[in-house]
């Protein structure tokens, strides 16, 4: 397994290739629906105008990304009364959901990697070539697993988007995670739907 | 009538936290299966660490604690309404422990209500009136990941050659599972639900997910069908997650219905690995958990 912690660079990436087992440390944000839907119309189209504190957290969010992660994942989190947060359950959430934003917000903050579960399709799959960065599959349900390597809440953005949607500041350790799609064009997605899809042709025929 | 929200927190707990034993044994047996060094097996390998992790701790499963649906069994002149009321306020306080993720979003206004209560629909519970005096009352924890890969067919489907019989189910359960692929986070247990109405239809398909693992449907022909779709979905080598490997589907479970002269509907409801269902049973004044 290799051992790679944030903020990773362009050559770390190249090396990595579909099939290698990841153990990620470092910080990185959470993000999933709202937060994609808000970065691209507010910062990237710009089709929305900066409301509240949109700018403010534009500004943190740039520094923090910068050669991070996004986790598409919306955790249980205690402590939610006394701002003493604590993950308690945080699997990956489906990703192909933010297939219509992921490869323009990669870019945007130079992002280099996105970890999520379900795979990306061929847009997202250019972005990763492109910026470079890669999808890191997550275990889907591996919840408190995936916790217990959350080893420091930093603290969460817009909150006002619910605690699943909103953006947590998290720093892990060793947190488990597959390459499955990699900078070069590689997609373990596209390789496994194609063979399965050989073979339920078989199986329909027969 | 005896207030039980303590005990049906309980159960809340139990059902997020620890997943039963038949469903643990099943997922062992595939991680055997899986070649040493895959990412089939390495995948497995942190499913269990987490089926531990989680009962140890009391610390959900899965963060997605999905839709709660509830069955409830209850002997002649028990109020429901109260019943009701108890499962509700159960339910909002397991979610102020963090047993369980607040999943209410009210889909007009986008809102989540904060303390996984929405209308009359959320939680799901379905009343039972039984003979006897036993209360019982079950609950599955259905995640939103693998009910959006869910599918309904309207028999006969010709972009896949599907008849309105069974040889067409079978093609179309063996669709669902490649449209699948891994994004219901596979590998899943396949609730099939052949005729009624589209709403029954998808209902009976879930229900049907509450019997133990391997329990076959009585009629041969069908059980026979139901091994068959979990040993020809396997061949597709989807794996779990979808990283290719052995195991993709862990059982299927068949369940016929009425259904009216025009209509065919095959409904196939697809659960994740994260299968958690509990029971509870009240007996006088014993609480019986499974
Ligand atoms: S599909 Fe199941 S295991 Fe996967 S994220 Fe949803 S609830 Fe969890």
């Amino acid at each position: 397994m290799k051992q790679i912690t944030t903020p990773i660079t362009d050559d770390v990436i190249r090396d990595l290739k579909v099939g290698d087992a990841v153990a990620l440390s470092g910080m990185l944000v959470t993000g999933r629906d709202a937060v994609h839907k808000w970065m691209i119309e507010t910062f990237i189209k710009k089709t929305r105008e900066p409301q509240g504190d949109d700018l403010q957290v534009y500004e943190e969010l740039k520094k923090l990304l910068n050669g991070s992660v996004i986790y598409h994942c919306g955790p249980v989190v205690s402590g939610l009364d006394t701002k003493e947060y604590k993950f308690v359950a945080a699997g990956p959430t489906t990703s192909i959901r933010e297939e219509p934003y992921q490869a323009d917000v990669m870019k945007h903050f130079n992002l280099k990697g996105v970890i999520g579960k379900g795979g990306m399709g061929a847009k997202t799959l250019k972005g990763c070539e492109e910026t470079p960065a890669v999808y890191f599959h997550a275990i889907g349900g591996a919840a408190s697993y995936i916790a217990q390597t959350v080893t420091k809440v930093h603290g969460v953005f817009k909150l006002d988007f619910g605690v699943p949607e909103a953006i947590w500041v998290i720093e892990v350790k060793e947190f488990p995670v597959v390459v499955t799609m990699d900078s070069h064009g590689g997609s373990q997605h596209a390789v496994i739907e194609a063979s399965s899809k050989k073979i339920l042709e078989d199986l329909l025929a027969r | 009538m005896r207030d039980l929200t303590n005990e049906i927190l309980e159960l809340i707990r139990r059902t997020s936290s620890s997943l039963p034993p038949d469903v643990e044994k099943r997922l062992r047996e595939s991680f055997e299966k899986e070649q040493p060094g895959s990412s089939a097996r390495g995948a497995f390998e942190t499913i269990l660490k987490n089926i531990e992790i989680s009962r140890a701790n009391s610390t959900p499963i899965c963060q997605d604690t999905g839709t709660p649906i509830f069955y409830v069994h209850y002997p002649v002149g028990l109020s429901t309404i109260k019943l009701k009321g108890q499962i509700r306020s159960a339910l909002a306080e397991a979610t102020k422990r963090s047993y369980m993720r607040p999943n209410a979003v009210d889909a007009i206004y986008d809102k989540n209500t904060g303390n996984n209560l929405g209308g009359d629909d959320f939680p799901y519970v379905h009343f039972e009136e039984v003979e006897g005096d036993d209360l019982t009352i079950e609950l599955m924890l259905k995640g939103g990941g693998c009910e959006n890969v869910g599918r309904q067919y309207s028999l006969p489907d010709n972009s896949i050659g599907a008849g309105r019989d069974l040889a067409g189910v079978r093609k179309v359960v063996l669709d669902a599972v490649h449209k699948a692929q891994g994004q219901g986070c596979a590998p899943g247990i396949l609730g099939v639900s052949i005729g009624g109405d589209r709403g029954s239809s998808y209902i009976k398909s879930k229900e049907v997910l509450f019997s133990e693992m391997g329990t076959r449907n009585a009629d041969p022909k069908i059980a026979e069908l139901e091994e068959r779709l979990t040993s020809e979905a396997n061949e597709m080598g989807i794996g779990p997650m979808g990283f290719g490997g052995a195991t993709t589907i862990l059982d299927t479970k068949i369940v016929g219905l009425s259904r009216l002269p025009a209509s065919y509907f095959v409904s196939v409801s697809y659960m994740c690995w994260a299968y958690r269902r509990r029971k509870m049973t009240v007996k006088g004044e014993e609480v019986i958990y499974d």
